[in-house]
């Protein structure tokens, strides 16, 4: 047990250190990088030695594995860097855009959870064929449009046709209603989509036929018994999610005109301000990294056939 | 056994193409249907439409859709039905190109990775996780800083997003056909290395390499449409349907379908490649 966590924590430690490393080599090689594109412009009227000296000062001048060995123990630090184009440090960006996007994308993590419920118990429950067929084909139509036209359609038919959202000076709440449901819907896709496939999979096994014989309804049974084993494997996908719920995020702040991570993003990758977005893609694979780890270590304490205890009684 | 019940059981085996036509599901009739019609567009536009997909008509802006202008015009008085039809080429060439890059690339990784083994094949598979543990788009962000804007960086931005992908794939089919005793006696035969690769493992492994690319080619479509809203792709006026759908946005309050349409055919793209890739038998890295 202890080899195996010790193994699995060194595979994500060799993970993040493969990412950081590409990140740095494929940012930090850019043929312009972001001092040229902020200094170099005629009107700023800098000479060449200048130039050279403010590279010197942020060190762009040095050699690149002595630049790389200096940016790993900076960020073993905590110190990100600085963002060339604002002037400030990158950890202080980061401070005062990651709140509002965390608040946007737990919000609409919890607003997929309850319509991922929602349509997989719906599909079930539901007696007419064709209403279950629309139900459960709704996922892969969710999964086929595009964040960013979700978005804008919303705002069209809400805020527009029916004047349900204001768009010129919304409430803090109000403002948050149309964000979250284009965030929520793309990410409850894939959870419904492995949600009804568990479901339907442990419908098929002979511990519900029991339960049925014995007397319990159709939903009872889906409930007490089915709802439990159900949910579990979706848990797998929880890494995968967070990728989607932080570029998803990107562009729905890019829709909504929204401050936040998404727009810190959008603004690094214009500005080529690859301190910035160096920083996010580390951060982002720290936080992938440790949710699967997380996750594979905490499963089979939640599944209880994989520890000591036998199966629910029925 | 008489001629006639032999002919029976014969056609029975191998019936006639509009049998077997008529067993295939209507949706997926309908996914084969959109994905031919773009193809299409894409190929011969002013087969489709008499207006041109760049060029305005003074005086005709933001009319709705009528019989004259079937989706209507936009603020530059250009149909926007032409602007679709033209802007498949770009919007299918660079699913294109991003789907060969990935493929291309992850399939020569995945089969060194499981042909190989050893630390070759564990040097690959972590390089292909930590792939997988940077969100797409900020990968797809990332190369675009390094590459630059434009419709061709954008497409292999996207495609070097889907490398692991097929990479996964690719390896775990190799160690799969690997296993098999025929590719033992192939090598046992005296087969060389690559020789068995190629003539084995390869088209035992095609078809599920065919169905995840059908998959990506969908969500190549989305993301190259995803960056070129947010202005990372082709400049204006060129009528990518991501830039259609971002040009739209100015208009939302006079002109619904300026960002209706682009945003309905690309949805029933990504579904019809959807719905193709599970009907080529899909497995899920």
């Amino acid at each position: 047990m202890v080899r195996y966590l010790l193994g699995r924590v060194g595979q994500a430690l060799a993970v993040l250190a493969l990412t950081f490393t590409a990140a740095f080599l494929l940012l930090q090689v850019l043929p312009g990088d972001a001092i040229m594109i902020k200094f170099m412009s005629p009107d700023m009227g800098l000479t060449a030695d200048q130039i050279a000296e403010i590279r010197a000062s942020y060190g762009a001048d040095r050699p690149l594995w002595e630049r790389y060995f200096t940016t790993v123990g900076n960020f073993l630090t905590g110190n990100f860097g600085i963002s060339i184009q604002a002037g400030v440090p990158v950890s202080q960006q980061l401070a005062t855009n990651l709140p509002p996007t965390l608040l946007l994308a737990s919000l609409a993590f919890a607003a997929a959870l309850i319509l991922t419920i929602l349509l997989a118990s719906l599909s079930n429950m539901v007696g007419m064929e064709w209403l279950r067929a629309g139900l459960q084909s709704l996922p892969s139509l969710f999964i086929s449009v595009p964040v960013f036209w979700l978005g804008i359609m919303l705002i069209q038919i809400f805020s527009f046709q029916l004047g349900l959202v204001s768009v010129i000076s919304p409430g803090p709440v109000e403002k948050l209603v149309l964000p979250v449901l284009t965030l929520a819907i793309p990410i409850s896709a894939p959870l419904a989509q492995i949600l009804m496939r568990n479901i339907d999979q442990v419908l098929a096994q002979p511990f519900v036929a029991v339960a049925r014989a014995k007397g319990a309804s159709r939903n009872w049974v889906l409930w007490r018994h089915v709802a439990r084993n159900a949910i579990m494997p979706t848990l797998t996908i929880a890494g995968v999610l967070f990728g989607e719920l932080l570029a998803g995020a990107v562009v729905t702040e890019a829709v909504f005109g929204l401050s936040g991570l998404g727009g810190l993003t959008y603004q690094a990758v214009g500005n080529h301000d690859t301190a910035v977005l160096q920083a996010i893609v580390v951060i982002s694979a720290l936080a992938f990294v440790t949710i699967n780890l997380i996750v594979d270590l905490l499963y089979p304490v939640l599944d209880p056939r994989l520890g000591s205890r036998s199966g629910a009684p029925a | 056994m008489t001629a006639e019940t032999a002919g029976a059981a014969s056609a029975d085996i191998q019936p006639g193409w509009v049998t077997r036509l008529k067993r295939v599901p209507v949706t997926l009739l309908l996914a084969w249907a959109v994905v031919l019609l773009v193809l299409a567009w894409a190929a011969l536009p002013s087969l489709f439409t008499g207006y041109s997909g760049t060029e305005g008509v003074p005086g005709e802006q933001l009319r709705p859709p009528s019989a004259e202008h079937v989706l209507g015009t936009d603020g530059l008085g250009r149909d926007v039905y032409a602007r679709i039809v033209y802007g498949a080429r770009h919007s299918l060439s660079g699913a294109f190109v991003a789907v060969t890059v990935g493929l291309l690339l992850g399939t020569l990784l995945g089969l060194i990775a499981g042909a190989r083994g050893g630390w070759i094949d564990a040097a690959i598979m972590r390089l292909v996780d930590s792939m997988l543990a940077v969100p797409s788009l900020l990968m797809s962000l990332s190369i675009i800083v390094l590459l630059g804007f434009g419709t061709i960086n954008v497409a292999i931005a996207v495609g070097a997003v889907s490398v692991a992908r097929f990479a996964r794939l690719a390896r775990s089919e190799v160690v799969r056909v690997r296993r098999s005793e025929y590719v033992e006696a192939a090598f046992g035969s005296g087969g060389t290395f690559w020789a068995v690769l190629y003539r084995h493992v390869l088209p035992n492994s095609l078809t599920s390499v065919i169905a995840l690319a059908a998959l990506q080619f969908g969500s190549a479509i989305l993301a190259i449409s995803t960056l070129g809203f947010l202005g990372y792709g082709a400049p204006p006026p060129t009528p990518e349907w991501g830039l259609l759908i971002a040009e739209g946005r100015n208009y939302l309050s006079r002109a619904w379908w300026l960002t209706a349409a682009p945003g309905i055919v690309v949805v029933l793209v990504v579904l019809s490649a959807d719905r193709i890739s599970k009907a080529l038998g899909r497995t899920a890295p």
